[in-house]
């Protein structure tokens, strides 16, 4: 943890940028729709804005009692939500200069270890073994209990499921609008480390990390392991997959690698 | 120079011709100037590059017309033989060849000439220009109108034309033309060949025509010539005085015009050689008397004065410049305007003049205004009538002088946000704003303010000390002090929360002064002090307390906001009795994870909650407020009290589904088995931590209950809702005395479970009476069941309570807080981090079976996918079925399920232990 951010060209294996001003190890960083900023959250509290270009803070937003944990922009890139280790998820305005929140969401009972943001939903992971979805449309907040706390919670692309990865080395795939557990994925082993669960670009696979330095696939309406990809020797930390592409991002022990096809053709 | 040879003459090719050989003794020939350089025309004339009236430029000397030496004027030449003929010179006789050629500036095409173009308008401009000739005073100006001719038909023309003129007409009223001939005069020679018959000017059609009585026609379009020949020597359009209107005509009063007769534009083209000459003449006067009928004449004898006529050689000025023969026309002629008025009529048919004139359109004046009316608006405060504020606007008035000038509309710019909201009536914003007094206990509260007092006393001391003898008892005019301190506080008082900070804690009386002191600066009031002041106090005194209220309240906003910004406000104040709450409270935890157990997700593990979105975050989103009413944001609270047991537990929410009903037989057949969990896992709990803050509660919970069970309880169990009432107060007592005795606050816990517990039995023992349970998806339930179906295991009814109590997450209670304080590094792990520099591995490893797959996977595995949920959703139905019914049949493996329903317990108390496990 060298307290920067580095931007990389995947494909061709070039870094970019660095992006340097965190004070502490940088917990998670998510770029806009036009990938002209970046935001990022640390263990310094704080929740930094980046302009991409000049790899300067635009804004640091500080409020936070605790490590931020997971960091996400809205859709329009005017709100940026972060779910820290102190249980509550705040939103930050990036349009004013206000320097507190718009709002935070404190029902967590425990810290928040992951956010997804739709058009007009929140989606939060707490270690408490809640996954919340709260519906800006209607005004309402859903808190399904896991049990297990969560490390992870992803929507699918169709936006009718909520993934979640639990510590109990589970991933469980529930219906957004009821609740319903449609599948139920085991096989990895995910206990004690943070670690992101992914779904694939046409959401047929579901994916996750896990500690024995694989990267595990399942086949999502059947829940059969589909792929085990030995990624590396520790804990798989981080993972990510192309919205678009079946390109596979990983980081493991300081390094990140792309998986993709042979005859694959970067746009 | 080349010399050639013969011999090599053959074999060159020799372009443009050789020079002149050079004589001997010449001398090289000198480059010809560039004036020199001239270029001539076929014709040998010079040629010039641009023509004079092209915008050449060299149209001078270099390049002139015809000679070198510039355009000459024609010389006069006269003979005998050859007499100078008059030349009239053209524009073509200035202009160049070129000029007339094709591109210049007048080509001499063929082109169509106005001749044939249309002849209707070069008729109407040849009759213009006719007219314009007799007219104009300078005979010949027409000449400039063939030059600056009009190009296109006039007004004048059009509106004729659009009363019904045809060209060839002339104008006027019609009338009936009599038969007149036109016969050709005899006298006239007619030279050349005859005129054809059809052009001699229809003269025969008239005379054939047969023209009826009734028929007008145009007035022949005739040149109107002035025919009267200039008898006399007088100037042109003069006449001299009518002798019969100068004498008789005219009435007094009117001017004499020598030029009435004239035209109007030659008159006043004149009016300067009026002369005044011709004095009037008249026999008037008083010497024939008057009748009896008869108004006396203006002037009696010897009325003719000079005075009548104009001395100075001009019309009357109207007085705005508009006069001489430049003026508009209604200056000029003023006389009889009925004239014209008839004229109009007569001529637009169907029309006749109005006898009245019409009524003037009225006149509404405009409204009066009062005459202390301002045309600029200005706010005034908003200042609610009452005794307080009578004062502060007293204290306006006078600190401003006058009335307009307000202190809100003039310092508009000058407030800051706060004052701003304030005067907005808005609420305060959220922010890190309390004091880190009211984290302190009482005890190191009052210490603060011993040192501070002590201090300031120090203070005190010395600036009296510095201060010179003489004003030292003055207490320096205190309006200015409170002002000057008023300035100093005034925003920032704004700012602060409620006080808890009591500086004066000690002196009741004080404090209550200090603290209206502290809300009257808030408000803005001036005179603050002087009537709070103690009156009984002596002037030193009051001046003293004063600034110590002063210093007390810059101490207090100083503090606030340096230590404020390292703590985070708590939930719930301590000493307030009511206490917000969420309103939909959560389900059983217990309910929850035996769904999550038996895999059964869906209703049984979700809680749906009224959230409240703030309305900027809706906006950033672009969703539309769905509560747009409310202003609460989050979860709606509700304000209850703090001791209440029904803070702990949730009301039964009748709900319809029957899938929830199924569920809520399920939930019971799990609840059977409740019971006998927490006894067995509590105990061996206790003997392994003690730190587990919950499990000792637990205990100590129940070794109290064991005390206190035994009367209660039995009773309450046969005589239902109607002794419930009393009950709780009276164990509330008992705890509360148990809890001074011990130290510890959880007095509401056992409020909360000996209260619960009578209660629900009265409820329950309804339900029981009836078979079929309602269909609940509260704990409430599940807690009854348990009660009722294990009566004798009371101490379990404890536990169950204290942990839904416990588990609902109120932080009132000191357990759970240590909990959160625990389990904040429960969280799970961040991956361990590496230091080492990151480096882009490209691996471009292939997955392939899970590529190929992907690939074979089509639309109809989405459907397929679709399907698997519904099968999903069937089989759950069946699987809770089969679940229940084992359940039910076999109470050998609900013990075991009770045993891994413990272990879920302590999970969800600890991810740590589940993670040790």
């Amino acid at each position: 943890s060298d307290k920067t951010l580095k931007l990389w060209n995947p494909h061709k294996g070039t870094a970019l940028r660095t992006y340097q001003g965190h004070g502490y190890e940088v917990l998670d960083a998510a770029g806009s729709f036009d990938n002209s900023q970046i935001c990022s959250g640390g263990a310094d509290k704080a929740v930094a804005l980046w302009d991409v270009s000049t790899g300067q803070v635009v804004r640091k937003y500080r409020g936070h009692a605790g490590k931020v944990n997971c960091v996400q922009f809205n859709e329009e890139a005017t709100v940026i939500m972060s779910g820290s280790i102190d249980s509550t998820v705040r939103c930050w305005d990036c349009r004013s200069r206000r320097p507190d929140p718009i709002q935070v969401l404190d029902e967590a009972k425990d810290g928040i270890s992951s956010v997804k943001l739709s058009a007009h939903e929140i989606l939060t992971g707490s270690v408490d073994g809640r996954v919340r979805r709260y519906d800006l449309r209607t005004g309402q907040l859903c808190s399904d209990y896991i049990g297990s706390p969560i490390t992870s919670v992803c929507f699918s692309k169709d936006g009718q499921c909520v993934l979640a990865a639990s510590l109990d080395s589970t991933l469980r795939l529930l219906d957004k609008d009821t609740g319903e557990l449609l599948g139920e994925y085991t096989g990895h082993r995910s206990t004690t480390y943070r670690l992101d669960c992914v779904l694939n670009e046409q959401d047929t696979h579901v994916g996750c990390a896990s500690e024995d330095g694989h990267v595990y696939f399942w086949n999502l309406v059947e829940g059969s392991l589909a792929l085990s990809l030995p990624v590396g020797q520790g804990v798989v930390q981080s993972l990510a997959f192309h919205p678009r592409l079946p390109c596979l991002l990983v980081a493991t022990q300081g390094q990140v690698t792309l998986w993709r096809e042979d005859t694959f053709q970067p746009e | 120079a080349v010399q050639s040879s013969d011999s090599e003459e053959e074999d060159f090719v020799s372009y443009g011709s050789a020079l002149q050989p050079l004589q001997e003794g010449e001398r090289i020939k000198k480059p010809v100037p560039l004036q020199e350089q001239t270029v001539k025309d076929a014709k040998g004339r010079y040629q010039r590059f641009h023509g004079a009236f092209t915008g050449g430029f060299s149209a001078g000397y270099f390049n002139t017309v015809g000679t070198k030496e510039g355009w000459t004027p024609s010389a006069f030449v006269s003979s005998r033989q050859k007499r100078a003929d008059r030349t009239i010179l053209g524009p073509e006789d200035f202009m160049d060849e070129e000029d007339l050629s094709e591109f210049g500036i007048a080509p001499k095409d063929i082109t169509t000439t106005d001749d044939f173009a249309s002849k209707a308008k070069d008729r109407i401009k040849e009759k213009a220009r006719q007219i314009a000739g007799v007219v104009a005073p300078i005979p010949g100006t027409t000449a400039f109108d063939d030059l600056i001719g009009p190009s296109k038909i006039t007004v004048g023309v059009e509106l004729l034309r659009k009363m019904g003129w045809k060209e060839g007409q002339g104008i006027g009223p019609r009338v009936k033309r009599k038969p007149c001939r036109q016969k050709p005069d005899p006298t006239v020679k007619i030279h050349g060949c005859a005129l054809p018959p059809g052009l001699s000017e229809g003269s025969e059609d008239e005379e054939d025509e047969y023209q009826p009585e009734n028929v007008t026609f145009a007035p022949k379009d005739v040149m109107p010539v002035d025919l009267t020949p200039k008898d006399n020597v007088h100037g042109l359009g003069y006449k001299g005085l009518d002798p019969s209107q100068a004498l008789f005509g005219i009435t007094g009063g009117e001017h004499l015009n020598l030029f009435t007769g004239g035209s109007e534009e030659t008159s006043n083209l004149l009016g300067d050689l009026r002369h005044s000459k011709g004095r009037k003449l008249g026999i008037t006067g008083q010497a024939f008397g008057i009748g009896a009928l008869e108004e006396e004449d203006d002037d009696i004898y010897a009325a003719d004065t000079l005075s009548r006529y104009d001395t100075v050689l001009k019309d009357e000025e109207p007085g705005d410049g508009l006069f001489g023969w430049t003026a508009p026309k209604q200056y000029q002629s003023k006389k009889s305007p009925e004239r014209e008025f008839k004229y109009i009529g007569k001529i637009l048919d169907g029309f006749s003049l109005a006898s009245k004139s019409s009524a003037p359109t009225k006149i509404y004046p405009p409204p009066s205004l009062p005459r202390n009316y301002r045309p600029v608006h200005y706010f005034r405060p908003v200042i609610i009538a009452g005794n307080e504020n009578c004062r502060l606007q007293k204290a306006l008035e006078e600190s401003t002088g006058k009335l307009e000038s307000d202190p809100a509309q003039q310092s508009r710019h000058a407030l800051n946000a706060a004052q701003r909201r304030e005067q907005l009536g808005e609420t305060e914003l959220k922010g890190p704003t309390p004091s880190i007094l009211e984290y302190l206990s009482e005890k190191d509260r009052e210490r603060v303010k011993e040192m501070k007092q002590a201090s300031e006393k120090q203070m005190k001391a010395e600036i009296v000390s510095q201060q010179s003898p003489k004003n030292r008892f003055q207490t320096a005019s205190p309006e200015d002090a409170a002002h000057k301190w008023q300035m100093l506080l005034g925003g920032q008082l704004a700012n602060a929360g409620s006080s808890d900070f009591k500086p004066f804690a000690k002196n009741p009386e004080k404090q209550k002064r200090y603290e209206n002191f502290v809300k009257s600066l808030k408000k803005g009031e001036k005179d603050t002090l002087e009537r709070f002041l103690d009156p009984n106090m002596t002037e030193w005194e009051r001046g003293r307390e004063q600034e110590e209220f002063f210093r007390a309240a810059m101490f207090y906003r100083s503090s606030n906001s340096t230590l404020s910004s390292r703590f985070t406000r708590a939930r719930y104040e301590d000493d307030v009795d009511k206490v917000e709450v969420p309103r939909d409270q959560e389900k059983d935890i217990d309910d929850k994870e035996t769904a999550v157990k038996m895999k059964m997700f869906g209703n049984l593990t979700r809680d749906k909650f009224e959230w409240h979105p703030d309305k900027l975050l809706c906006k950033r989103f672009n969703v539309r407020d769905p509560y747009p009413d409310s202003s609460a944001v989050g979860l709606p609270k509700v304000k209850r009290d703090k001791y209440s047991v029904f803070n702990f537990l949730t009301v039964p929410e009748p709900t319809t589904s029957v899938t929830q009903a199924i569920n809520e037989k399920i939930l019971e057949s799990n609840s059977l088995n409740k019971p006998k969990k927490p006894s067995r896992w509590d105990v061996s709990d206790k003997e392994k931590e003690k730190k587990d803050s919950i499990s000792e509660f637990i205990s100590l919970a129940r070794s109290k209950a064991d005390v206190h069970q035994q009367p209660p309880v039995p009773a309450t169990e046969e005589c239902g809702t109607g002794t419930s009432e009393p009950l709780p107060t009276l164990v509330a007592n008992e705890d509360k005395n148990q809890e001074e005795e011990s130290g510890r606050p959880p007095m509401d816990l056992f409020k909360a479970i000996f209260v619960s517990s009578s209660d629900e039995k009265s409820s329950s023992s309804e339900e029981e009476s009836d078979e079929h349970q309602q269909p609940t998806t509260s704990e409430r339930e599940s807690e009854t069941i348990k009660q009722v179906d294990v009566p004798d295991s009371s101490s379990c009814n404890v536990q169950e309570s204290v942990t839904a109590t416990t588990d609902s997450g109120i932080s009132l209670l000191p357990t759970s807080k240590q909990e959160l304080d625990i389990t904040e590094e429960f969280g799970p792990k961040l991956p361990p981090p590496f230091s080492s520099g990151r480096f882009c591995k490209h691996l471009d490893r292939k997955e392939k079976d899970r590529k190929i797959r992907e690939r074979h996977k089509t639309k109809k595995e989405r459907k397929r996918k679709k399907e698997k949920k519904k099968k999903h959703k069937k089989q759950k139905n069946k699987g809770k079925h089969k679940n229940k019914k084992t359940e039910k049949d076999s109470s050998s493996d609900t013990t075991d399920s009770s045993d891994s329903l413990s272990d879920m317990d302590t999970t969800c108390l600890s991810p740590k232990e589940l993670l040790r496990r």
